[in-house]
């Protein structure tokens, strides 16, 4: 049973005053408050600083617990390696003999497939990363989607670079500091990421849901042309996002579209590139290169 | 006798009074960004705010009223909601609970759940639609109401653990 509170000041003057201006205060800071948070929404970036630099004292923890966590984890591995190893053995020897069976066919495939790349001259757009990170830890505790990525400026992250991680897109670079940056994941409720369709280049919007999934739809209301398993890939329009990253796998189909799972897993992946932001000029200069060869040399067969 | 040690049966040191609450609230704030958790969606409850809460239920004279501005900027700057959010509904969860402890003269341990509950849901509703002011309610909603309830279902938890930093807080030397 909590003690009743004595709020009521009696009769003293200097008591009834403090009270009052306690309740002032209150009011007016909260109101204030609100007023913040509107204008934060409006303009997020006026406030990323504040809010990058207290990022910045927690790194270091999440640093450390990150590495000691990340090896505690590993021992249940290791464990279930050794009770397993038998029948792992035998079923990795019998995929080994599959898997040879299958590189012969692949390499010719290969010289095949190179070939006619140099057929085309496929310009090979600059996919060279700006950076390599880690993400660190993320606001777990609230609707926003916000990782936090282990290298800043120090290495010329800056707000708005795509970040992708080897299976798929992960977000975008919303603020960066000194040694820690901010990522707003794709599955963020407000973000949106214009991608097309593996197989045949049909062109949707993924909506971030901010449970981890994604809303697949397309521009097209008529009918719903997704079938679970289609491999979505950025594509490029827009800028920001360069074209042909992996972003999602369809799950199942809805009324309005589909929905579908984030190829690249936040939780899991283990290193993140950051890459240069997409422009439409990248786009035109690749066709500029590619305009005056106009039929290239079909290179000699060996 | 030593005149500048402490003494047998002493208060606590005023220094540590109010610095155990404040610390407690600032470090739960904080430590969700000190995890290795990448989350996909909101899944752990907020621990800066249930600690707030847990405090004024269990002392609530101790803070003005006006406590929910510096620690509610405090947890602005890590909760990942826009700056601002929690300046506001963390100074109106302690005007309620200032304004319920007037009416509810002697409070219960479920008087104390009650009302813990009920403003962890409203404060986590409320900041959720203020961050995504452009998306469906519904879908907002939906996103918040699991960990609505595991805070609802963690509160006692936190009055107990906040009692025991209340026992720290006043140990006499």
């Amino acid at each position: 049973m909590v003690r009743p509170a004595h709020r009521r000041p009696g009769q003293s003057r200097k008591a009834q005053y403090s009270l009052f201006a306690a309740y002032v205060i209150a009011v007016t800071g909260a109101v204030a408050g609100l007023l913040l948070a509107v204008l934060s929404v409006v303009d997020p970036v006026g406030f990323a600083q504040l809010r990058i630099a207290s990022h910045e004292v927690t790194a270091p923890v999440a640093r450390a617990t990150r590495s000691a966590i990340g090896s505690i984890s590993g021992i249940d591995d290791a464990v279930s390696a050794y009770v397993g190893a038998g029948s792992q053995n035998r079923r990795l020897r019998k995929e080994l003999a599959e898997t040879r069976r299958q590189l012969v066919a692949t390499s010719s495939l290969q010289e095949e497939n190179r070939q006619l790349k140099a057929l085309l001259k496929l310009q090979e757009t600059d996919k060279s990363a700006i950076a390599n990170g880690y993400l660190l830890t993320s606001t777990s505790t609230s609707s926003k989607r916000i990782a936090l990525l282990s290298i800043g400026r120090n290495l010329g992250v800056e707000a708005g670079q795509p970040v992708r991680g080897a299976d798929g897109l992960i977000g975008r670079v919303l603020g960066s500091g000194p040694s820690v940056s901010q990522v707003l994941l794709i599955t963020d409720i407000d973000t949106i990421v214009p991608v097309r369709r593996a197989r045949d280049g049909l062109p949707a919007l993924a909506y971030g849901r901010g449970n981890g999934d994604l809303d697949v739809r397309t521009l097209n209301i008529a009918n719903n042309p997704f079938k679970p398993g289609d491999i979505l890939l950025t594509s490029g329009t827009g800028g920001l996002y360069p074209p042909n990253i992996p972003v999602a796998i369809v799950a199942r189909r809805q009324n309005d579209g589909a929905l579908a799972r984030p190829l690249a897993d936040p939780a899991k992946v283990d290193a993140v590139s950051v890459l240069r932001p997409y422009t439409p000029e990248d786009a035109e200069a690749q066709l500029l290169k590619s305009a005056p060869g106009a039929i290239p040399e079909v290179p000699k067969a060996p | 006798m030593n005149p500048k040690g402490p003494r047998l049966g002493e208060p606590a040191s005023r220094w540590r009074m109010i610095v155990v609450p404040v610390a407690s609230v600032m470090f739960a704030s904080a430590l969700p960004l000190m995890l290795p958790l990448v989350a996909s969606s909101p899944v752990l409850p907020p621990l800066g705010l249930l600690f707030f809460l847990s405090w004024q239920l269990l002392r609530t004279e101790m803070w003005p009223v006006w406590i929910g501005l510096p620690l509610g900027l405090w947890d602005d700057l890590f909760s990942g909601a826009p700056i601002g959010t929690a300046v506001f509904l963390w100074t109106a969860a302690s005007i309620a609970i200032a304004y319920l402890s007037q009416r509810i003269y002697w409070r219960g341990f479920f008087h104390d759940w009650a009302i813990g509950a009920l403003l962890v849901a409203i404060i986590q509703a409320l900041a959720a639609l203020l961050t995504h002011p452009h998306a469906a309610t519904g879908r907002v909603l939906g996103l918040v109401a699991p960990q609505i309830i595991v805070s609802v279902l963690l509160v006692p938890l936190f009055l107990r653990l906040t009692g025991k930093f209340d026992n720290f807080r006043l140990k006499r030397r």
